[in-house]
């Protein structure tokens, strides 16, 4: 299937051949032709002024959008600890529903869980909480099962999760028995108040076409947040709630996947994600030797230290200091980029930060564009002297 | 060893700039390239085989011009091909994507081991290979960066995590997502280009899958696109001016008065 022309109404302005991210659309003889590969995006429609351009009508699928109510939020925990992501999703979560009137809920799923009362002060109304032995290693099978038959029994109309390498594996496979959309990596959340429908914003193509997305026929309604793009809230420790306990039972389910070993590598004293300072070095470094040099920058300041893929492919730190499409999503309140040319791939992972600067000998490098402050200079002159300026004031 | 490795055609974007102008992607000059994450399961798909025995079968879904990203499969090592092509499977979200493969994969059984890129350059949902294990109803494990053993009909691997690493075991068959650690992809052999261009690369439509339309394409699809746009960036940075002193006392002046630091 593919975008319907209507050659009647095509005046062959050419309006829509720019508009198609993936160049299937020419003029020829003052008509619009399209080539094979149609995705069925529809930004040509939105350009066409002379509605000679519609997508194909969505035949019914059946699985109508029910009776299903209410906002759901993964709150996912490792070795006994809620994530942030967490909280940064019932923060969302919370406006989400008061629009949709509804309730919010928070799921979690593991074994002696600490401080599940925090996810009722960061906005849920209600915590499920399955409290088992067999979940404390988040083993995928079980959690992939636990879910789908919450969902089916309690019918929750929307289910968000945290786009970590927990949840980018097992959600899908959860909106796979469900036969519902799932959309990967959102950056915005919104609701159609009219149709109730849930508006998923996510960047493709690396962060250069942005694509809202909505799933209008089944129940539910299921998206995963990456972490640190939607700002936590803060708690409020007097919010009442309910905690409701659930039983597992791992009889019936096929655990096939078995953890043996688990090893933490983040090297550096503060985790890049929830750091509150980030100073992050790419090809520009020229060395694994340079990222001393800001690894002196980060002490100073207390920071993090983050990296572009190019410094990773190189070789000259590991991938966990990745930020990046690729990598992590960070929203520090600094992000400090030294020699970063910034790669719209690396700009998708960190371009939220509160304050960025960068420093950068080319003044067109398009890291000055998402930049807050720029310097145009020699790294190795411009940090040494930073780190001498804020150790002596 | 059978494995089957699923691959993309993808434009290869990552060249791509946005002119400001008319705030469009200049698309000059850009070719399909198969998805550079997918390269590096078939290059692991090629050398399980070297060590184990058996064979890899590339298959892809896709218009008819994505055959030109199996013959480049084969060129690498790959010792077949199926093109997943049929009008009804256009407008595919992950959903209608992984059923389409997996049917597919149910058609080449038997299958060992299933191998996916973790996610593509234009969609980056990492979705499909997780769908597709459930479908299939096989073990999955995600981010694979080395594959540790192979024995007794089981796998052993390490995948990583943001904090690290996992060491994972399953049962085969299984499917498994693998990140670009795993291996460095070798390049086109001079047998493999002449392999490649002759290799008879069957057509699976609709038909041949005994799959529903209903089931497949934009039918199949719960999720819809109704909106697609270019972001806006209108942010002006301040660049600092003057001698290094002074560029550098200007930044701790600014970042004082923030309280960052």
């Amino acid at each position: 299937m593919e975008v319907n022309i209507d050659l009647a109404k095509c005046t062959g302005c050419g309006a829509c051949v720019p508009a198609c991210p993936f160049g299937l659309l020419e003029v020829v003889d003052d008509k619009v032709q399209l080539k094979e590969g149609c995705t069925l995006c529809g930004a040509c429609v939105d350009a066409c002024a002379f509605e000679a351009l519609s997508l194909p009508a969505v035949m019914e699928t059946g699985a109508a959008a029910d009776d299903s109510r209410g906002v759901w939020v993964f709150a996912e925990q490792r070795r006994g600890v809620l994530k942030n992501v967490a909280y940064e999703l019932l923060s969302r979560g919370r406006e989400l529903a008061d629009t949709l009137g509804t309730g919010l809920s928070a799921v979690c799923l593991g074994h002696e869980v600490r401080d599940v009362a925090s996810l009722i002060a960061y906005g849920a109304d209600k915590v499920y909480l399955v409290d088992s032995p067999d979940l404390a290693d988040n083993q995928e099978d079980f959690l992939t099962h636990k879910m789908v038959a919450m969902v089916r029994e309690l019918k929750p109309e929307i289910v968000i999760a945290g786009a970590t390498a927990l949840g980018r594996s097992f959600i899908p496979r959860v909106a796979a028995i469900l036969n519902t959309g799932l959309t990967a990596d959102c950056t915005g959340l919104d609701i159609d108040t009219g149709k109730r429908l849930l508006l998923q914003t996510r960047p493709t193509f690396g962060g250069n076409i942005m694509a809202t997305i909505i799933c209008p026929n089944k129940r539910p309604q299921m998206a995963t947040v990456r972490p640190r793009v939607f700002k936590k809230a803060a708690p409020d420790a007097g919010r009442r709630g309910e905690i409701v306990k659930l039983d597992f039972r791992k009889e019936g389910v096929i655990a096939r996947v078995k953890l043996l070993d688990s090893v933490d590598e983040v090297t550096e004293t503060v985790k890049l994600e929830d750091a509150d300072i980030i100073v992050s070095g790419g090809r520009g470094l020229g060395k694994a030797e340079n990222f001393k040099l800001l690894a002196e920058l980060a002490d100073v300041l207390g920071a993090a230290l983050g990296s572009s893929r190019a410094a990773v492919d190189e070789g000259w730190i590991p991938y966990s200091h990745q930020v990046g499409q690729t990598g992590k999503t960070v929203c520090p309140r600094l992000y400090i980029a030294c020699g970063i040319s910034g790669a719209i791939q690396h700009l998708a992972g960190m371009q939220t930060s509160d304050i960025i600067v960068a420093i950068n000998d080319d003044p067109n490098a398009p890291i000055f564009q998402v930049a807050t402050y720029g310097i145009v200079g020699d790294l190795f002159k411009v940090v040494p002297r930073l780190i001498e300026k804020l150790k002596n004031g | 060893m059978n494995i089957v490795v699923c691959l993309k055609q993808v434009p290869g974007t990552t060249e791509v700039k946005i002119d400001p102008q008319t705030n469009t992607l200049i698309r000059q000059g850009i070719e399909n390239i198969i998805n550079p994450f997918d390269t590096y399961a078939i290059e692991e798909g090629v050398r399980l085989r070297e060590k184990h025995g058996g064979k890899v079968t590339v298959i892809t879904m896709g218009p008819p011009q994505a055959e030109a990203a199996l013959r480049e499969a084969v060129s690498l090592g790959a010792d077949a091909a199926v093109l997943l092509s049929d009008r009804a499977f256009a407008g595919a979200d992950t959903w209608a994507t992984a059923y389409t493969l997996s049917r597919a994969v149910a058609k080449l059984q038997p299958c060992d081991l299933i191998i996916c890129g973790r996610q593509t350059i234009d969609g980056d949902t990492g979705q499909v290979g997780p769908e597709m294990a459930e479908m299939l109803q096989l073990p999955f494990i995600a981010y694979v960066s080395r594959i540790e053993e192979i024995a007794d009909g089981k796998l052993r691997v390490r995948r990583m995590v943001e904090e690290g690493h996992e060491v994972m075991e399953t049962t085969l068959p299984a499917v498994i997502t693998v990140s670009k650690e795993i291996n460095v992809p070798r390049l086109p052999s001079l047998r493999g280009i002449m392999k490649s261009k002759s290799a008879a690369i069957p057509v699976w439509g609709v038909r041949e899958l005994e799959v529903d339309e209903k089931m497949v394409g934009l039918a199949g699809s719960s999720t819809q696109v109704i909106k697609v746009f270019f972001p806006q960036r209108v942010h002006q940075a301040e660049m600092l001016e003057g001698d290094l002193d002074t560029r550098v006392d200007t930044l701790i002046d600014r970042l004082r008065s923030a309280r960052v630091c």
